[in-house]
This record gives structure tokens, C-alpha cells and sequence, in this order.
């Protein structure tokens, strides 16, 4: 069929959804982010409690302690749904294959010597175990928390672990022995004595009930801890040594980083200036486990810096304790 | 019940979207499939095979005169049937427990 | 430092294989506290094959891929005003359903799969099931983005969200995944992965997409099959899921034929709503309902259960009804649509004639001896300036939760009902299959918020009568539901095509 059409004839009816003109105004174009997360989530009307947690309804405010009139005020500042989410982290795929291959290609990794490569996997490589862990606390939180703003980047954070741990594999292959290093370092995640409080820490997050409280256990304190020393003290350390081709095998978990923290400090923010009761439930988490971070810190930044560890622990957190007073928290 | 154990009732499947980017691998696949019957619906293609069907990368590499990867079939797969065995190599779908050798 | 070169399956192992740990700090039942009381008895995770090999490297790249394409053809579908190459705007009411009934199920979905990609204990599993939390989260958003630019043109887009929770025969799609969700780990994995999504869902998202294309909906048609090549992935994890658990313990054989009966049964009365988009709101014809159960359930779905025989698993119980009852259902939901409309947040019609004429081709003696003259009376009515309205809600299914419009299998003429007392109270069900699932769970489906029953208490804002209902839903006659023939978007779309009817007069383009 042909159709002429005039233009003026068709005019659009509403801008966007009703329940995103309730948020935004009438008459206003919605981004597709907003379209794309706010009130996805079911409130009410549930036909059945989980089998698995009679206790609660299947989505339920009550299962963390934080108090929100309205939960989709915890939005994402990336601005992330699915697709600019993975066009961006496939941008940063593409650059992080092409550092492989160009330490393959160079082969760049030969300048390290046997003893630096242990240190790499000593001091680094068994933090794709730590990764592991943090997939299984983003996924819990994207499971039980509530909302889709907050719970579907939660996803996407829990996916980035994942790959992360698959970077730090590769490092692992990329080096001499890689196969038979990655069983010697889970043994050390396991059993040597510079990771157990770590590994104890991450343990005792992955049965932590409160969906917000293990956000800021394992995105605010672990990664505000474990990130800057791993990816920048001891990259810098390991740098000066090796050459340029590790710090091009890292280069990923440094942007992931700097990027990802604006989504945990932005949702620490909203909670934090909602109330005075959620400002003083989150000073408490912090307190309760602020010291496990740093007692998990510690024996691997004595391993790394022995007679500097002190100073450069003190750097890594004075910048976390920086970041809570923007919060809003306590110092 | 008695279901029919027959090859109407042992069929596997892959269809894809009907756009350039297919073409080869469709291709690659009725060569290399000598049982396989072709449905087109509108934007789509389905090809059936009894018990079993291989994709091979190198048919596909032939066609198109460039290396490829089998794992981008994804981008223009829609739908499929059948146990999955998947390497470098072959992309092999098939029913029943001797599927697994092409 | 020469690497072997390592296949791809051994490289898809180190990188995600052995990244868990047995924990000592916690116990690992409570760590993984939900994956034991199912009574799965899983005696090696490590067993778990891996039904798709892709790093996250991999799947961001195709994934991106994917999605660059899809937004590129939804941007150029909005600013070309896409929707008036529809064949006839009589299809949107199947559009309008989908937001309303099926995306929200892919939300659910993206969550269900997050907590079972928390809870399983194994490696290989959690990582397949996180990814398709994510694909399905990709689902949702993409759908709500398609469906944007039609909610700007036309009625029942966009108070979707508001009837999502409310609206009576959206409690089938919603009651569905709840249950779902509800359900231990490996239960919701059977019903999702394996019933709905390797054994259903290819009737939804390959003839009625391919009906979308044939019909002028570029939006729906591309996301559609987008969708459907992450489906692929997600059919292989159902059904690796099944054989491993099979292959684990014999034990599980029994549970896990009880999951298939349920959720076979469950997933296919869902799908009365898709077989009716495809026989009745597709104005140009792809495939009939019946020919696409042939097809799909009677061709690929046997072959699997020939498959799968050899570990002990028989047929879906009552599957010979669901064959018989392909004759019937979709001219049986119709029916309800059609009078029920004005409580709903979409239009309906009577088939034009051509439409009847195709209707006969496809169903025969079964369409022309029971649902033809039941059509023409309502054209008789219309004629006479008086459409066939219900005035009150359907009696629904304590279980499916579809309003009970079936009939015996063997007796087209009589309606199905079963009974069943349990704690003094009496639950009414639409079939034998629907009973069955409630003799299991009681505890559970005693639970259920039937709609009907709920209005009828005053727990719809106080609406107590149907024009009533229909307000607290915002669901005006016209704008919203009601006739497609006196609806808003029957003038607009006449409007916008210089006042000519585009009713197509054959079933072909």
C-alpha cells in the first residue's frame, strides 16, 4: 500500500509511560535509561512466599535495615542498561585483547624474572578468587536487593567480577607455568597465611544478610582497600621491575575501577542523606568492618613493602576515609 | 504412552535470521548436512535434520575467504534443538547418546 | 614460554572452573543454604558441562554487537514513524499484551536467575545462570525500548506498569513466575530453562515474530530474534541442567519428572495467550497455533523426550491433552477476550471474514461446528448495535489462573471444571492438569491472590462493579479497551492513513 504521509497528522499521543511521568513530568521525553529501569520491579499483589524464605515476600523492603521512601532513587550515574553497558565494557575488551596480544606479540612478559613472577603471584593472582567472591556478593545483592535502578547494576558489577577473575587468569597464562600456577594459587587462597584474613573476611561477607550492608562491605571497603593496593601500589612496584608489559595486563581493573566506584559512592550518597537512621546504621557497618579490611590488607602489604607497608596502607585509607566524608559518614 | 521413535520425531534444528551475514554458514550448512530440509518463513530460515547436524568451520572459512570464528553464529542464530557439542571447530547438534561423533 | 595452545573448552575451564572454593571460614550450607532441601542430591558439581563456552570477553563483544544492531534498526523504526507500515492496527493489541503480560516476565526472569546464580553451589552452573540474569535484564529493557515508540502512538502502552500487578488476566503471567521464583533452585531452573524455555518458548518467539515481520513490526521483529539467539544459549543450559541432575542420582529421577509434569502443564496454558495472538490478532497469517504445536511441540518436542527416555524420563503427563485441545483453545480465549474487553487494557474484534474463511482452512470442522456460529451470532449482535459485553469477571483457575473457558477433551460442548476440598475450603480448577499441581501444593497454591475474588472484596480501590474495575485500572472504553472498531486507535490509525480503512481483505501480504 502506498501512504502519503504529512507529518502534522501525527503527532504524538504522550512522551513516555505514565510511571515515568510521574517521575519525570508530563510532557517530557524520557531517556532510555529511564524506560529502561524504573519500576520494572513488582511492589505488591504477590501470589506466593519463596519456599525458600517463607519469612519474606518474593521482593521485600525488609530485607535490609536502610530505609528509602522510594527505592529507584538509588540510579546508576553511568546511566547503564544493558546496551551502552556492553558496548562500553566490549570497548574495553577490544583495547584489553589488543594488550595481550601485544604482550604475546612483544613478548613482553619475558622480562620478568622468575622472581618477580612470584611475587605477581603471590601478591595479585590470588585475587581472582577474591573476584570470585565479590561476583557471588553483587549477584546476592542483585537477587535480594530491591529495585531495578540498583539491582540491575548490581548484576552488571557481579558480571565484571567475573570477568575480572578471567583477566587475572589470563596474566596467570600469560607467564611461564601459567596452568600449573593457577592450582599453586589457590592453594595460597586456601591455605597460605598471608591471604586466610581475606579469605575469612569474604567469607563472613557472602553469608552477610543485608543486601545494602554487603554493598558497602564488598563495593565501598573491600574494593576501596584492595583496588588502589593491588592495581596501583603494587602495579607501580611490580612496574618499575617488569617492564611495561604488566602494567598493560592490568590496565583494565585500574578503569573498571575509577569507573565503577561512582555507582557505589552515588547509591552510599542517596541512602546516607535520606536519613539520619540510615547515616548512623552505615557509620556502624562501617565501623563493624573497617577493621577486617584492614587486617586482611595488612599481611600482603607487609609482603609487598615491608618497611613501607604502614605508610602506603595509611594512603589507602585515608582516601576511603576521604570518600565517606563526601558521603556524608563518618571519617 | 507410545511416543513414535521415528525421524520426524528425531529431528534437530537451527534457524537464523534471513540477512547476508547467515547466507555462508546456511550454505555451509545444506552442503555439509546432505539430509537437511529447508523452511523459510518470513525473516527467518529453519533447517531440519534428522539426529544430527554439524556446522563446520572451515566450509564456512571456504565460503567467505576469511578466518571465522564459529562462537559469532550467535549474532544471526534465532533458535535451535538438540544436544550441543561445540569446539573450535564444529558446531554439532544431535539426539541421542552416539550424537557425538559426526 | 611456549603455551600449548589450549582448546577451547580447556580454556572456558580454567577461566571459570576452580575460581570457587570449598569454604572453612563459613560453612558452605550456609553459604549455599537453599540448594539441599529439594532433595536434589548432587554428588560432583564438577560434572556440570558447560553448555556455552564464553568468557566474558566473548560475551560482551557478541553481546555488543547484538545490541548495536538492534538500537540501530530502533532508532531509524521511531524516526520513520515505523508503525504505520503495520499491516492493520487491530495487531497492536498483540503488541500490547506482550508489554504488559511478557516483559514483565522477562524482568522476573533476570531476577529468578540472579538468585539461582547465587545459590548453586557449583561453578559452571552459577556463571550460565548469571549470564542469562544478564540477557534477560537485556530482554526486558530492549522490549520496554521497542514498545516505546508504539506507547507514543497508541492506547494500552502506557499505564502497562500500573496494570502489571493489578490486572486479572495478567495474574496468569504474574502467578506463573512467582510460582517460578518461589520455587527451590533447581525447580525454578526445570521450569524456566528447561519446560518453558526448551520446550515452549520457540512458539512464541519463532512463528509469532515471524508473524511480526509479516505484519510490518520491524521494532518486534528484531528484538524478537535478537532475543531468541540469547534463548538458544538459555535452552542448552535447560537442558544440561536436566541431564545433570538425571545423571547425578537416580534419586532425583522422580522430583525431577514431577517439575517436568508441573511445569509442562504450567508453561502450556500460559501459551493459550500465544497461540490466541497468533491465530487472532495477527491481521496477515504466518501459521496457525495448531500447525506451529505440530511443529514444535509434536515434531522437536518428542524428540526430546526420546532423548531424554534414556535416563527414565517418560512424556510430560496429560501432553495428549494439550494435543487434543490445540483445536480449541485459541478460538476459546477469544471468545473470553472478545466479551471481556472493556475490563481490559487492550481492544478486540470479530475475525473479518477472510480471517473466519482462514480459520476453517486451518481448523475445519472443529472451527466451522463450534466457534463459527458462535462468531456470526456476535456479528448478528454487533449488526443490531449490540456488542456482546460481559458484565462481571470470569471464574478463574485456583492454579493457571485463566479464566475457565475449557472444555472437556472429548466433549467440545461441556466445560471443564474439577473440585477439590482441602482445609474446608473448595478450590476450583480448569483441568485435571491445573488439579494435579494443587494436590501437590497445597500450602502454596492456597496462597494464590485470585483477582475475580479479590475485586469482588473490595481490594480493587473499592471497585465494585466492571466500568468500575476498568477505572481503577485506567482503562477507560475507547482510549483503552472495548471494541477495536469504536477504540481511539482505529480513528487515529484512519486518520493517519487519509481516512482508508487498511483492513487487509486476505490472510497473505
Amino acid at each position: 500500500m502506498s501512504v502519503e504521509i504529512k507529518t502534522t497528522n501525527i503527532e504524538p499521543l504522550r512522551q513516555t509511560f505514565d510511571h515515568i511521568e510521574v517521575r519525570i513530568g508530563k510532557g517530557k521525553a524520557a531517556t532510555r535509561y529511564q524506560e529502561a529501569v524504573h519500576d520494572f520491579q513488582a511492589t505488591q499483589n504477590f501470589h506466593y512466599r519463596p519456599t525458600w524464605d517463607p519469612a519474606f515476600d518474593l521482593f521485600d523492603i525488609r530485607r535490609t535495615r536502610i530505609r528509602l521512601d522510594d527505592f529507584d532513587q538509588l540510579i546508576d550515574p553511568r546511566q547503564y542498561y544493558y546496551a551502552p553497558y556492553t558496548l562500553q565494557r566490549a570497548r574495553q575488551q577490544e583495547a584489553q585483547d589488543n594488550n595481550f596480544g601485544l604482550i604475546e606479540k612483544r613478548k613482553l612478559f619475558e622480562a620478568i624474572t622468575p622472581e618477580w613472577q612470584d611475587r605477581i603471584e603471590h601478591l595479585v593472582l590470588p585475587l581472582r578468587h577474591a573476584e570470585w567472591g565479590a561476583n557471588t556478593n553483587n549477584c546476592y545483592i542483585s537477587a535480594y536487593g530491591y529495585g531495578a535502578p540498583f539491582t540491575s547494576a548490581a548484576l552488571m558489577q557481579a558480571m565484571d567480577r567475573l570477568g575480572i577473575a578471567q583477566y587475572l587468569t589470563r596474566i596467570a597464562l600469560a607467564l611461564e607455568g601459567g596452568q600449573q600456577m593457577l592450582d599453586r594459587i589457590k592453594v595460597a587462597w586456601l591455605d597460605h597465611p598471608d591471604w586466610q584474613p581475606m579469605r575469612h573476611l569474604m567469607e563472613d561477607a557472602m553469608v552477610t544478610k543485608d543486601w545494602f550492608e554487603l554493598h558497602l562491605i564488598q563495593n565501598f571497603l573491600l574494593d576501596g582497600a584492595v583496588f588502589p593496593f593491588a592495581y596501583v601500589h603494587v602495579d607501580q612496584l611490580i612496574s618499575a621491575q617488569a617492564g611495561i608489559g604488566y602494567g598493560l595486563a592490568t590496565e583494565f581493573m585500574r578503569d573498571w575501577y575509577a569507573e565503577s566506584i561512582r555507582w557505589t559512592d552515588a547509591a552510599l550518597k542517596v541512602v546516607v542523606k535520606f536519613s539520619d537512621e540510615n547515616r548512623a546504621l552505615l557509620n556502624s557497618w562501617v565501623m563493624a568492618w573497617e577493621p577486617r579490611v584492614r587486617e586482611a590488607l595488612a599481611p600482603l602489604a607487609n609482603a609487598a613493602f615491608g618497611a613501607n607497608a604502614a605508610a602506603i596502607t595509611e594512603a589507602i585509607f585515608a582516601e576511603l576515609s576521604a570518600r565517606r566524608v563526601k558521603l556524608g559518614l563518618a571519617e | 504412552m507410545s511416543v513414535a521413535n521415528d525421524a520426524t520425531h528425531n529431528k534437530v534444528f537451527i534457524s537464523f535470521q534471513n540477512n547476508e551475514e547467515a547466507r555462508p554458514i546456511i550454505e555451509s550448512i545444506l552442503e555439509d548436512n546432505p539430509g537437511a530440509v529447508v523452511s523459510e518463513m518470513p525473516a527467518m530460515i529453519k533447517i531440519d535434520v534428522p539426529y544430527l547436524l554439524v556446522v563446520r568451520r572451515s566450509t564456512i572459512e571456504e565460503k567467505i575467504g576469511r578466518n571465522f570464528d564459529l562462537q559469532s553464529m550467535h549474532i544471526n542464530l534465532i533458535s535451535l534443538a538438540g544436544n550441543i557439542e561445540e569446539s573450535e571447530d564444529e558446531f554439532i547438534l544431535a539426539w541421542g547418546p552416539s550424537g557425538h561423533s559426526a | 614460554m611456549a603455551q600449548p595452545k589450549l582448546s577451547l573448552k580447556e580454556k572456558y575451564q580454567l577461566m571459570t572452573r576452580g575460581l570457587d572454593w570449598e569454604t572453612t571460614y563459613q560453612p558452605m550450607d550456609k553459604v549455599f543454604p537453599y540448594d539441599k532441601y529439594e532433595g536434589i542430591k548432587i554428588k560432583n558439581w564438577d560434572k556440570w558441562e558447560d553448555p556455552f563456552r564464553l568468557t566474558m570477553e566473548a560475551y560482551w563483544k557478541y553481546q555488543a554487537e547484538k545490541e548495536r544492531k538492534l538500537y540501530a534498526i530502533l532508532d531509524s523504526f521511531s524516526q520513520n514513524n515505523g508503525q504505520l507500515n503495520l499491516s492493520d492496527a487491530r495487531y497492536m493489541t498483540a503488541i500490547k499484551l506482550w508489554l504488559q503480560g511478557i516483559t514483565p516476565l522477562e524482568y522476573y526472569a533476570h531476577r529468578g536467575f540472579a538468585h539461582v546464580g547465587r545459590q548453586f553451589r557449583g561453578a559452571g552452573a552459577r556463571v550460565a545462570c548469571q549470564m542469562q540474569a544478564l540477557d534477560e535484564l537485556r530482554h526486558a529493557q530492549t522490549q520496554m525500548h521497542a514498545f516505546s515508540h508504539y506507547n507514543k502512538h497508541f492506547g494500552g502502552f502506557h499505564q502497562a506498569n500500573h496494570l502489571r500487578d493489578r490486572a486479572w488476566y495478567l495474574s496468569i503471567p504474574k502467578s506463573f513466575f512467582e510460582d517460578a521464583m518461589g520455587a527451590g533452585p533447581f525447580e525454578f531452573v526445570t521450569s524456566i530453562s528447561f519446560a518453558f524455555e526448551y520446550v515452549l518458548t520457540n512458539l512464541l518467539f519463532m512463528p509469532f515474530v515471524s508473524g511480526a515481520a509479516y505484519n510490518g513490526d520491524i521494532a518486534t521483529t528484531t528484538f524478537g530474534f535478537s532475543a531468541q539467539s540469547d534463548e538458544s544459549r538459555h535452552m542448552t543450559l535447560g537442558i544440561e541442567v536436566v541431564k545433570f541432575v538425571l545423571e547425578q542420582h537416580e534419586d532425583n529421577v522422580p522430583i525431577m519428572q514431577r517439575y517436568i509434569d508441573k511445569w509442562f502443564w504450567r508453561g502450556y496454558r500460559l501459551l493459550a495467550l500465544v497461540g490466541t495472538m497468533m491465530d487472532y490478532m495477527l491481521p496477515r497469517k504466518v501459521m496457525s497455533w495448531a500447525e506451529a504445536w505440530g511443529i514444535y511441540w509434536e515434531e522437536n518436542g518428542f524428540a526430546l523426550f526420546n532423548d531424554l527416555s534414556r535416563y527414565g524420563i517418560r512424556m510430560p503427563k496429560y501432553h495428549e491433552v494439550a494435543t487434543k485441545e490445540k483445536m480449541h483453545i485459541t478460538h476459546q480465549a477469544w471468545s473470553v477476550f472478545y466479551t471481556a474487553c472493556p475490563a481490559t487494557g487492550f481492544h478486540t474484534w470479530l475475525p473479518q471474514p477472510y480471517e473466519m474463511d482462514w480459520l476453517s482452512d486451518k481448523y475445519g470442522e472443529t472451527f466451522d461446528r463450534f466457534y463459527r456460529p458462535r462468531f456470526e451470532l456476535f456479528g448478528q449482535m454487533e449488526k443490531a448495535g449490540n456488542r456482546f459485553f460481559t458484565n462481571r469477571l470470569p471464574l478463574v483457575c485456583q492454579t493457571c489462573q485463566v479464566p475457565d473457558f475449557f472444555t472437556e477433551v472429548d466433549n467440545p460442548m461441556k466445560q471443564s471444571v474439577r473440585h477439590y476440598q482441602w482445609k474446608g475450603m473448595k478450590f476450583n480448577f480448569c483441568s485435571d492438569g491445573c488439579k494435579d499441581i494443587f494436590v501437590n501444593e497445597p500450602e502454596k497454591f492456597c496462597q494464590a491472590y485470585i483477582p475475580p475474588q479479590q475485586i469482588y472484596q473490595g481490594n480493587a480501590g473499592g471497585a465494585r462493579t466492571l466500568p468500575e474495575y476498568a477505572a481503577w485500572l485506567r482503562c477507560p472504553m475507547g482510549s483503552e479497551a472495548g471494541d477495536y472498531y469504536s477504540s481511539d486507535d482505529y480513528q487515529n490509525w484512519l486518520k493517519w492513513h487519509g481516512g482508508k480503512d487498511t483492513t487487509p481483505s486476505t490472510a497473505a501480504a
